[in-house]
């Protein structure tokens, strides 16, 4: 019988299987940031261990910076002293380490890719839900625990259950208005927020062959909002030439060398899938979500399902049954590890260009790292966004969590590209809706939930 | 280095009765800032516990003073969304050795189970049976035997099994920390790393 991508890769890194079938899993990349390090470094230092391959580890602040005069001291104390506690760990045990202001600093899951750390058929961990980003180049990534970090710290390896394997098929030209941000809403909004627990995710099909790198990161990513461990997609032409020269990337000769081996990496026509679900592109509309987990989403112009959670519409303050189009916004995010990529500035440059930021909207708009920050300033789009009455801020995780400044305030509406419309995720109180880019720009320029098919030439 | 071996136990029990209930509500992320892996039970459900001036919910369970236990039972989907393992050191924290719920999100259980806490999955309708029995007595009690891998109402001696798998059944009766089990295979590791080159 055929084997998965995910059998593929996942049997090649597996060390031992342990009675009741875990395996020792070996990684080739862990990613760490400075929330959930500290106490995994506390961990082994306590034990008398050092870190087993420090080479293999790579280290950026970003949960907890400022996104704004970057080169101050950070303010909160307590946020400092994770920042320091990082680079401190890091120096002691020979870790590379992008620290703010660092040309190569930003949000983990944008730089692993940008860098050319993440490269498929590779094993990757860090300790946090969205390393499933990195799947999109075809690698097995997923969020870890502390003392999952630690044990990598330890043995470059960790004790995993293998997860059963899904495979969603999206076929079909996307519509007008539609990106990859709609596509990966649209698939949670119908496998529910707990559709993929237990399984690891391969996205096929013609739809998501057609994404650009970027848009693949961006459904990748959100794999974990389905419950999913990861999700990925086998890399192909576009993977490579998106790889080719960049920086941790094999050079010259081994990159040739290091393609041929990617070639293999793909599901075999007759393999076997746990479960499998198929959607259709055409089925698919701007999206934006109205609840309080990343499955509560819908059409942009549709109605809240007469049958949502009434607790989750009570915290929102919407009504089942009513329509979310020309509801006022208070503020919009377009950032985080989910849409902070150079594309999602792109676009958003572009819908915006030319007109003006709303007056009732305060706008973050937060590149994903200091590379896609450079590439928007070189190539002019700080200049648009100003022109446009939007700045383009400093790169980190920013008003996705909330762990710096950048909250959201109690009761106010924020429409957001990240990634979680948990209760409180952007502030305590904060009522986050999810969408894609050309609906926060949308947003951003009129001041309410719009159907940017209808503000924009799309 | 080694967790708490658990043993088994008997005790009330604490309920939220919610669905989804994600890692964001356990603990929210402005409580991620600390270093050292202590404390985090103060504020375990912090918005759902208490209100912006900090004063505490009523009507929340973990204040409402009739229950109290070792084990929170919440509904399906337990422990959602982020991998912050600072979700489970709070509820261990906080005193609970036990989370009963009939669906766990996959990091989160493997993050309970790395920290000593033992995720209990049960179906619906016992989950249910378990809701209901708190509701009738507040102060309902229940045993926990990893050993037999059973969950048990006391006053009506119904019982329902649940599954763990071997090795972390292992990890839990004896104490056993999986740091310390992977650094003592380094040898197995480094052949393994020579085997690919």
């Amino acid at each position: 019988m055929g084997r998965t991508l995910l059998d593929k890769i996942w049997d090649a890194h597996t060390v031992r299987v342990e009675d009741g079938g875990r395996c020792v899993l070996y990684i080739d990349r862990q990613y760490i940031h400075e929330v959930t390090s500290p106490v995994a470094f506390g961990g082994i230092e306590r034990r008398g261990f050092g870190v087993a391959r420090p080479s293999q580890i790579t280290a950026t602040a970003d949960h907890n910076i400022p996104t704004v005069d970057q080169h101050l001291p950070i303010e909160e104390p307590e946020s400092r002293r994770q920042v320091e506690a990082l680079a401190e760990n890091c120096a002691r045990h020979g870790i590379e380490h992008f620290r703010v202001g660092h040309p190569k600093q930003g949000i983990v899951h944008i730089i692993g890719p940008e860098l050319g750390f993440t490269q498929p058929g590779m094993t990757i961990v860090c300790g946090d839900s969205h390393t499933s980003t990195h799947g999109a180049l075809g690698a097995v990534a997923f969020g870890v625990g502390t003392s999952e970090v630690e044990m990598v710290f330890a043995s470059q390896c960790i004790l995993q259950t293998k997860p059963r394997t899904m495979r969603i098929t999206v076929d079909g030209d996307l519509r007008r208005g539609v990106e990859a941000k709609d596509v990966i809403l649209y698939i949670i909004s119908q496998i529910t927020a707990s559709g993929g627990t237990g399984y690891f995710i391969e996205f096929a099909g013609s739809t998501i062959r057609s994404l650009s790198m970027e848009g693949r990161m961006t459904v990748c990513n959100m794999s974990i909002e389905c419950g999913a461990r990861g999700g990925m997609i086998a890399p192909d032409e576009k993977t490579f030439e998106y790889l080719r020269g960049r920086e941790r990337a094999p050079q010259g000769a081994d990159f040739d060398k290091a393609v041929a081996r990617w070639r293999e990496l793909y599901s075999d026509a007759d393999a076997v899938f746990d479960k499998e679900y198929r959607f259709d592109a055409a089925d698919i509309a701007p999206m934006i979500t109205y609840g309080t987990n990343p499955g509560m989403g819908m059409a942009v112009d549709a109605s809240i399902p007469a049958d949502a959670d009434p607790k989750a519409l009570e915290y929102m303050g919407f009504k089942a049954g009513e329509k979310l189009l020309g509801k006022p916004v208070d503020y919009v995010f377009v950032g985080s590890c989910t849409n902070g990529r150079i594309e999602d500035l792109r676009r958003f440059a572009r819908l915006v260009e030319g007109r003006r930021k709303a007056d009732n909207i305060t706008a973050w708009i937060v590149p994903g790292s200091k590379g896609v920050e450079a590439a928007a300033k070189a190539e002019g789009l700080d200049k648009i966004l100003a022109a446009a009455g939007f700045e383009l801020r400093q790169p980190g995780c920013s008003a996705c969590l909330a762990m710096n400044a950048d909250k959201i305030p109690a009761g106010k509406y924020s429409v957001s590209t990240s990634n979680r419309n948990f209760e409180g995720r952007q502030g305590p109180g904060a009522r986050t809706m999810l969408a894609g880019v050309a609906v926060a720009a949308a947003a951003a320029v009129t001041g309410r939930i719009a159907d940017p098919r209808d503000v924009f030439d799309l | 280095m080694s967790i708490p071996k658990f043993v088994t136990f008997t005790s009330g029990a604490v309920p939220v009765e919610m669905e989804n209930i994600d890692t964001d509500q356990i603990i929210p992320a402005r409580f991620l800032k600390a270093t050292e892996r202590k404390g985090f039970g103060d504020n375990l459900f912090r918005d759902w516990r208490y209100d912006a001036s900090g004063a505490k919910i009523a009507s929340f369970p973990l204040n409402d003073a009739r229950y109290e236990g070792q084990i929170l039972v919440a509904g399906r989907n337990f422990g959602c969304g982020s991998s912050r393992e600072h979700a489970a050191w709070a509820i261990a924290d906080y005193g609970f050795r036990v989370v009963v719920s009939s669906f766990f999100a996959d990091i989160f259980r493997n993050n309970a189970l790395n920290n000593g806490l033992l995720p209990i999955r049960v179906s619906e309708e016992f989950l249910k049976a378990v809701f209901d029995e708190i509701r009738r007595d507040p102060k309902a009690q229940f045993t926990v035997d990893l050993d037999r891998q059973t969950l048990t109402v006391v006053s009506s001696g119904r019982s329902e099994g649940f599954e763990i798998d071997a090795y972390k059944k292992c990890c839990l009766q004896n104490g056993y920390d999986d740091v310390d089990y992977l650094h003592s295979i380094a040898d197995r590791i480094e052949a393994f790393e020579a085997s690919r080159k």
